[in-house]
């Protein structure tokens, strides 16, 4: 034991290759620091700091996605953490979302008269969280890409002191989120109990000899199956999705917009690193489980989404049906003796990336008409008459919903599509069929905010203000869901690798 | 039923059919602001020019000729096997030209009233659309054009239509997307499924068609993922609850559409897309459609007798005159089918022309109400003599274009749905009853204090109708140059046909 401590030797670490990450820590701990020792900035300083950070991550994210493309996936840090495409698409997502919501973040509190440097050092160090839980090579290292999301979003649901819907969603989301890490933490231990790694890979290899070695499968299985419960929670997947809606519309809109994008989409993409690399053997065992799962999900999302009447809710239940979605793909790679299983990554690869765009655009919209009400409300009626009020606005509110309904021409049909595509591909047509009445179970929840912006007549005649980072934000969405939507080969292009994983 | 005439032309008139009138919408959304005058120009020139490329290619198509012309094939999405692909054979050419010169017409004839340029760029944008159902050739295309004209219809409806219209609109959207769901899956499956026996992977129509050989079962239950899209659409009976919502909501100018080319797609798709891919399953399928296009063809007529709002009436009276044409192309004959592409085509002419006129029954006396219009003949003969013609044409009169394609379809059903064509033509006789009844209560009596202002038809609405009466009357004495140029293709689809089914 004295001579393993005496000859440790730390992994050796790819500085260039977690840069993302190492630029995220030091600007939020920097911008933490100088914005605590300095007056308060001008308008906008603080969230266009903050934006810069997240983009320069972004920048080195694309050049590590060109190394990849080169010279192939591998495993970093002693294993610790995968760089692969997969991984690298799911962090631009996360970053780029970062970005827009520190615009609109921005606007916000300017408006509110609250801008200060710690919600946006939150936005950096909850990437750092998504980031890592993406690309996450090891159960432990995981787990603590989840705290670190989870405590700064958290924190974030409860940041603004003088609602007390917001305190209730932070409190709220605190409580069932730690529950959540607990039925996670304890699937790991059994999974390590079983398997004697908590590394992906090596669970996969342990698994596959294990098969000829028969010992004790409940104890997997029921660990396995708590971390699924885990991360169901964090995802939101029925029947663990009561505390979405409730801590979505409680939690201030850009905070809502950052969850509802970055929260899920290193959850989902964690979720399925973890069950196609470290569980493929088991396949026959989780595949079934998923697709339940994503049934319900999505049944649930889209009919309980139609009764709402708060704009903030009814996307909530939205965000929830397309996590049903893209578990439909997590379902198509459980069908491993297909040869179309590794379609089943790229779909969800393409789908989590483009849904980051749509999601922030559209909450970013709600953020600026939920300003232009007296009360920040953002029921239905916050949206008569938008059409009349800010046309332009309303166009671009439009052409998001439309995208989220997944009509064509749009990104969300081409995610759609996608998701469709695999499952019918591996003969999955229950699924695809049930994703797809869904689909237009949901268009109604979206087709309901339409009639409300542009057939019904404002209640107020106020001048309705819409500030400049805003509207860069969104416009920025609403490109990104138009021209993907006409030319996706311009992202499908990159995708070809999306399915191998690190493994060494 | 590969291409012919390629070379012939290199200007890329059927991308140009589809594109012009998304230019046109831009266009037309960028100057609203700014040059309301020079936008509805922009409107105006980008219908025309747009009718303009449709009779053109009307006059150079090549009749006798069975196969697709003026092929235009562009990679889209190599990644999935999906090309920018159109062309146009016998069975899309008139449709497409009927699209082409009936949005000018809507355009220039019937004022919005209100947000003109919105309703102008929704109006393009649903041209593009339509356009883009009949030329593709390319199944993932064709999905994306078919759904994508639900957004400006959606838009017409809520936006310019009358008191439920939301409501309406709603209905005519969720119905429409519903269906179109289960095609989705249909369209994808039968692409994987066709990958084992091409080789690739592509939504290539005529490519999968040809080439592809589905076992019974697979086969069928794609036609039914296909079938149920369309039969919404058509819309057939019991899927047609959203129609007479629908076209008693819209604006005139937004039932015109949505009864002349818009229901179209749905009849269109099943012979394009059903019949042509799926043969086995279409002939397995038969009894079935034809029972519910014969259920159609009686009950849409009975509901239409029943009706006291006129547009309702005639909304209803589509679903009949639809019945003919899901019977027409089911009977997969070739006098029957021919008759099923003309009679989409009069339908398109004939209903659109009277929405047009009970649209201007109700711009002058602000009802559609039956009982509240009475003895128009004595006060606007013209316009009584108008709608007298185009009423006959809907009829189905001997020497009006409705007879030929009528006539066609039940002389070309009889053999294979003896006794459906039967019942069918009981139908005939019934929407005699509906329109003339109907025709009697409006136009015939003594005008009331409130009708006998009704103004007579003006030089505008005039011009405008007597394109529409044109059509009826040229085609209906002299059909053979129409029947020439569809009939080629209808004979190759049967010949596709009967090669796989035997």
């Amino acid at each position: 034991m004295n001579d393993e401590v005496a000859t440790f030797v730390g992994p050796a670490i790819e500085w260039f290759s977690v840069s993302p990450i190492v630029v995220l820590l030091g600007g939020a701990l920097l911008l933490l620091l100088v914005g605590s020792l300095t007056p308060q900035w001008r308008r906008g300083g603080y969230g266009l700091a903050s934006a810069v950070i997240a983009l320069t991550s972004t920048v080195l994210l694309v050049l590590l996605w060109r190394d990849i493309s080169s010279s192939g996936p591998k495993l970093l840090i002693g294993g610790a953490l995968a760089l692969d495409h997969f991984a690298v698409l799911a962090s631009i997502a996360i970053c780029s979302a970062v970005v827009l919501v520190s615009l609109v973040t921005s606007d916000y509190l300017a408006s509110e008269n609250a801008d200060s440097p710690e919600i946006y050092a939150l936005y950096l160090t909850a990437a750092i969280g998504g980031i890592v839980m993406a690309a996450s090579n090891d159960l432990v290292v995981l787990f603590l890409g989840l705290e670190t999301l989870s405590l700064s979003l958290y924190l974030l649901a409860a940041s603004n002191r003088k609602r007390t819907e917001s305190q209730e969603a932070g409190l709220k989301y605190f409580i069932l989120g730690g529950f959540a890490s607990a039925f996670f933490l304890y699937g790991v231990a059994l999974t390590y109990g079983t398997t004697g790694s908590t590394r992906l890979v090596d669970i996969n290899l342990a698994l596959n000899s294990y098969i000829t070695v028969p010992r004790n499968d409940t104890l997997l299985l029921v660990g396995v199956g708590l971390m699924l419960i885990g991360f169901a929670f964090k995802v939101s997947l029925v029947p663990f999705q009561a505390w979405t809606p409730d801590v979505y519309q409680g939690s201030p809109t850009p905070v809502t917009a950052f969850m509802a994008s970055v929260g899920k989409v290193a959850a989902l993409v964690a979720l399925v690193r973890v069950f196609v690399t470290a569980f493929p053997a088991r396949a026959d065992d989780w595949g079934p489980v998923v697709r339940v799962l994503s049934a319900l999900t999505l049944i649930v999302g889209s009919v309980v989404a139609i009764i709402q009447v708060d704009v903030k809710r009814m996307l909530a239940y939205s965000s929830i049906s397309h996590a049903g979605f893209i578990l439909v793909g997590l379902e198509v790679s459980s069908h491993r003796s297909s040869p179309n299983v590794g379609d089943g990554l790229i779909a969800i690869g393409v789908y989590v990336a483009l849904y980051a765009a749509l999601v922030v655009g559209t909450f970013s919209v709600v953020t600026v008409v939920a300003q232009n009400t007296n009360d920040g409300a953002t029921s239905l009626d916050a949206f008569k008459g938008l059409g009349k009020r800010k046309p332009l606005l309303a166009l671009g509110m439009t052409v998001l919903l439309l995208a989220q309904a997944g009509v064509p021409l749009t990104s969300g049909f081409v995610a759609k599509f996608g998701i469709i595509q695999a499952a019918v591909a591996v003969g999955s047509y229950g699924l695809a069929v049930i994703a797809m009445v869904c689909a237009v179970i949901a268009a109604f929840v979206y087709l309901r905010i339409m009639v409300s912006m542009w057939s019904s007549e404002a209640m107020t005649t106020e001048p309705f203000k819409v500030s400049f980072f805003s509207a860069i934000s969104i416009a920025i969405a609403v490109v990104v869901t138009l021209v993907i939507g006409v030319l996706p080969s311009l992202l499908l292009d990159l995708t070809s690798n999306l399915p191998q994983l690190a493994s060494k | 039923m590969i291409s012919a005439n390629t070379e012939v032309l290199n200007f890329p008139i059927l991308t140009m059919l589809v594109i012009l009138p998304v230019i046109g919408s831009i266009v037309v959304a960028l100057l609203g602001k700014s040059r309301p005058e020079w936008m509805k120009l922009s409107a105006l020139i980008s219908s025309v020019t747009t009718a303009a490329l449709s009779l053109w290619l009307l006059g150079v198509f090549k009749s006798g000729e069975a196969g697709f012309q003026f092929v235009s094939q562009h990679e889209w999405i190599s990644q999935w096997g999906i090309s920018w692909h159109l062309g146009v054979d016998g069975i899309s050419l008139f449709l497409v030209v009927l699209t082409g010169i009936l949005f000018p017409l809507v355009i220039v004839g019937i004022d919005p009233h209100h947000d003109e340029t919105s309703y102008f760029a929704w109006m393009l944008l649903l041209q593009a659309g339509v356009m883009g159902s009949f030329l593709s050739l390319d199944l993932f295309l064709f999905f994306v054009m078919f759904e994508i004209v639900l957004v400006p219809m959606y838009f017409l409806i809520a936006g310019w239509g009358y008191d439920q219209r939301i409501y309406a609109a709603l209905k005519f959207f969720l119905y429409t997307m519903a269906g179109s769901a289960f095609m989705l899956v249909g369209i994808i499956a039968t692409v994987v499924l066709a990958h084992r026996d091409l080789g690739i992977v592509t939504f290539d129509l005529v490519k999968i068609a040809e080439g592809a050989n589905f076992s019974t079962t697979a086969g069928r239950w794609l036609f039914l993922s296909f079938a149920i899209a369309f039969a919404v659409k058509v819309p057939l009976f019991p899927f047609h609850t959203w129609l007479p919502d629908a076209h008693t909501q819209a604006p005139t100018g937004g039932s015109v559409i949505l009864a002349g080319v818009l229901l179209k797609m749905g009849t269109y798709g099943f012979l394009r897309f059903g019949v042509y891919l799926f043969p086995q399953a279409a002939m397995w399928a038969r009894p079935a459609i034809f029972t519910l296009a014969v259920i159609g063809i009686i009950y849409g007529a009975i509901a239409a007798t029943m009706q006291r709002d006129l547009k309702r009436l005639v909304a209803y009276s589509s679903v009949a005159h639809l019945g003919f044409i899901v019977l027409g192309t089911f009977a997969l004959s070739s006098q029957a089918v021919t008759g099923a592409v003309m009679q989409m085509v009069n339908h398109g002419v004939s209903t659109g022309a009277l929405f047009l006129l009970v649209g201007m029954i109700y711009e002058r006396r602000h009802t559609r109400e039956i009982s509240e219009l009475r003895g128009i003949q004595h006060v606007a003969p013209i316009f009584a003599g108008v709608f007298t013609v185009v009423m006959l044409s809907s009829v189905g009169l001997p020497g009006l274009n409705g007879f030929v394609g009528e006539f066609l379809i039940l002389i070309g059903s009889f053999g294979p749905a003896r006794w459906w064509t039967v019942v069918a033509t009981v139908g005939v006789v019934l929407a005699a009853l509906y329109l003339l009844w109907a025709y009697q209560r409006v136009f015939h009596g003594e005008p009331d204090e409130a009708n006998s202002s009704f103004k007579e038809i003006t030089i505008r609405e005039g011009l405008l109708m007597s394109v529409f009466v044109a059509i009826i009357v040229v085609s209906g004495i002299y059909p053979k140059p129409v029947l020439d140029r569809i009939e080629p293709s209808v004979a190759a689809l049967i010949s596709h046909v009967e090669g796989q089914t035997k």
